[in-house]
């Protein structure tokens, strides 16, 4: 046969199968839809996660190269000024910063706030720059009163100066800036102390050799450094994503179910009409063929409804219906569209995990069909 | 043990390749025991139906089988970040002792798979069901690979754990380090590029040699097939460094990867097809004699050896396109 002519047979038994799917319009509509639903949810989740994990990425890729915290009594404490200029000796480092920052409980929103001292602050006194979630929830513009209740027990009165845009809202969502004299009014903070140290290491290979030498010169020390952030940040999502899917699983198993009993299920008529196909002289495999041809077609159709409607919930709806169970536990989770992405890994794991058991279960009742008596089948 | 949706769907889908191949096989001992064409009884009639169910089985596992290949080598690559030490694929594979083997069984698995879709084509093309018995024989042969891959991939993924210190690509295929990614990535370039370029002109002459006259498909066969591992071999000795343009980096995974434009896809997918196509002239060569075959074989040896060419053709071109386009000169 020609390749010609083999393309030529392709599409006239595909026209067969997609007339003969017309013919059913309700069973197979019912199934597609169930199909889609289960690419859906699956599709949902993985886009979500990965999302999700390439967010924590590019904010983790702005981290310092390890931040160096005082433990007591296996608890975090503020870390002495003096430690500093100790850790910005050790060969390799090349700056090391004393950070401010806390969290801060805002009655009023029922929120928590994070309160930092930025590296380089641009306001002054008596002013903060809030993120763009704070702003939603204390009503808060440009140049509007601000105020906190200090660990005096008295309100501090600070001006907004200015509101962080939207755009770096998945990290900066619950953040307010504000100057090193004024953290330590809000918090009573001792100015000889520092909440960590971000230490600055420019050969990437010498950070465990440093994160080593500081646990020797601070025993009491932890230096966190960034892969491990990252390393933490991906086995979270990982798991997370995993369990999600795990639970799916169950829906998966009902759906594979479903199709089989559906493609196991044959009508009268259908029966019928393979027995006429078959006494009009077509092969097994023909009729074989055609139903391979029909599982393919829906799974082709569930898949791209699925998948579209997924990329749809996940990039322009932000995952609604998934992120509270995905996304974290903040009160002032950040209003964000996530950066769409669509990579061959997950297209991939959502093939295995729906198409996969829709075609274990739909081939052996597809052969029973295939492989029936005419004989049989038209006097039944 | 790591749980992520890739995993699950590698582990899942695995099991149901492997259930699939069961139920074939379970089939295939069902006709060698029972075949004789001669007999009109219900039991043969039985049995021939049968054979339908077993090659469309067999169509899927194989198609399951090259996507989980990918997947795994995906898989991998993501769990990178997860393994200090690990960059790429071949950090993550490192980190258990289960990781290589297991994607040595999936690309042996694929071959097979395909090897005996060839051999399941070409009995289809006579009246008699003349491959019949060589056929079920060569199904159970494939069984058991299949599921011993998919018992160590399990054993992989449960025995992985995320803090394990691994080898990343850098140390694994540089060339101070040992075992066989390294004994590969230390081969004089000239000589991987060459045994490759030998390899490859052999086995493209063959399968010319074969096309005009006829002759040599033994050749075409074992030269398409010797040129899996060495163009594997020649990926990570001499057209990974060029790839990167850096001489120390040899890694055959990350040519999959976004940064390299994803060349390692189509790369693989070429010298897989012709291969496993140049590989099936040789597979099919003895049955030339059998009486119902006596045309069709020759044409579908014909049309193998032309895949074996478009296959080895486009992988070799590529190959040399990259090596001259780079920027890097060893």
């Amino acid at each position: 046969m020609t390749a010609r002519a083999w393309l030529e047979r392709q599409r006239a038994l595909l026209d067969f199968t997609l007339a003969s799917l017309g013919r059913r319009p309700g069973k197979n509509l019912a199934l597609l839809l169930v199909y889609a639903l289960v690419v859906f949810a699956l599709a949902s989740t993985l886009l979500f996660t990965a999302a999700l994990r390439r967010e924590a990425a590019l904010v983790l890729r702005g981290a310092p190269d390890v931040v160096v915290q005082r433990l007591v009594a296996g608890r975090h404490d503020p870390i002495p000024a003096a430690e500093v200029a100790r850790l910005a000796s050790i060969r390799g480092v090349s700056a090391a910063t004393g950070r401010r920052w806390g969290y801060y409980f805002d009655r009023g929103s029922r929120a928590n706030l994070t309160v930092q001292v930025p590296p380089a602050w641009w306001g002054g006194d008596g002013e903060v720059v809030v993120g763009e979630g704070v702003a939603r929830a204390r009503r808060a513009a440009p140049g509007e009163d601000f105020p906190m209740l200090a660990a005096s027990g008295h309100f501090i009165h600070l001006r907004v100066r200015e509101v962080i845009p939207a755009d770096s809202a998945l990290v900066s969502s619950d953040l307010v800036l504000l100057s090193d004299g004024d953290f330590q009014r809000l918090f009573g903070d001792d100015p000889a102390r520092f909440t960590d140290v971000a230490l600055t290491v420019p050969n990437a290979r010498e950070v465990p050799m440093v994160a080593e030498k500081v646990v020797k010169l601070i025993p009491q020390a932890r230096a966190i450094t960034r892969a491990e952030l990252q390393r933490t940040y991906e086995s979270v999502f990982d798991r997370r994503s995993g369990l999600v899917v795990a639970l799916l699983a169950t829906a998966v198993l009902a759906f594979a179910v479903v199709a089989w009993d559906k493609a196991a299920g044959l009508s009268a008529e259908e029966r019928r009409e393979i027995g006429v196909l078959k006494a009009l002289g077509w092969e097994t495999s023909d009729v074989l063929l055609v139903k391979l041809q029909e599982g393919a077609v829906v799974s082709l159709l569930a898949f791209a409804a699925g998948v579209l409607a997924a990329y749809a919930h996940v990039f322009l709806g932000s995952a609604w219906l998934f992120a509270a169970a995905l996304k974290g536990w903040s009160t002032l989770s950040p209003d964000y569209r996530l950066t769409p992405d669509v990579s061959p890994l997950e297209l991939t794991t959502l093939f295995f995990l729906s198409v996969v058991p829709y075609t274990v279960a739909t081939v052996v009742p597809a052969w029973r069909a295939a492989t029936a008596d005419p004989d049989e089948v038209m006097r039944s | 043990m790591i749980v992520n949706p890739a995993v699950i769907a590698l582990v899942g889908g695995s099991a149901a390749g492997g259930a699939l191949l069961l139920v074939a096989a379970a089939h295939g001992v069902a006709v060698l025991r029972g075949w004789d064409l001669g007999s009109g009884s219900q039991r043969q009639l039985e049995l021939e139906r049968r054979t339908y169910l077993v090659s469309t089985l067999l169509g899927f596992t194989l198609a399951f089988e090259l996507l989980s290949l990918f997947l795994f080598v995906f898989t991998a690559d993501a769990l990178a970040p997860q393994f200090t030490g690990a960059m790429c694929a071949a950090g993550s594979l490192q980190a258990s002792p289960y990781g290589y083997p297991v994607l040595l069984l999936k690309l042996l698995d694929a071959v097979l798979a395909g090897l005996w879709l060839i051999l399941d084509h070409a009995d289809k093309q006579g009246y008699d069901y003349p491959l019949i018995r060589v056929k079920y024989a060569a199904l159970l042969l494939l069984a058991p690979p299949a599921l011993v891959e998919a018992g160590l991939q399990a054993a992989y993924f449960a025995g992985l754990r995320p803090e394990v210190i691994t080898s990343c690509c850098g140390s694994l295929f540089g060339e101070g380090g040992r075992g066989l990614g390294a004994d590969l990535a230390s081969l004089p370039p000239a000589l991987a590029g060459g045994g490759l370029a030998a390899v490859l002109l052999l086995a493209l002459g063959s399968a010319l040699v074969f096309l005009r006259t006829g002759r040599g498909a033994l050749a075409t066969g074992l030269l398409s097939a010797a040129a899996l591992p060495v163009a594997l071999a020649a990926v990570v000795g001499v057209i990974s460094p060029y790839v990167y343009e850096l001489p120390t980096h040899h890694c055959p995974f990350c040519l999959l990867q976004r940064e390299y434009h994803h060349l390692g896809y189509p790369l693989y997918a070429a010298l897989l097809l012709g291969s496993v196509a140049g590989a099936g002239v040789a597979l099919l060569a003895p049955f030339r004699a059998t009486p119902s075959l006596a045309e069709a074989v020759p044409a579908l040896q014909r049309r193998l050896a032309r895949l074996a060419l478009a296959g080895l053709g486009v992988f070799g071109a590529l190959s040399a396109f990259v090596v001259l386009a780079s920027g890097l000169r060893m």
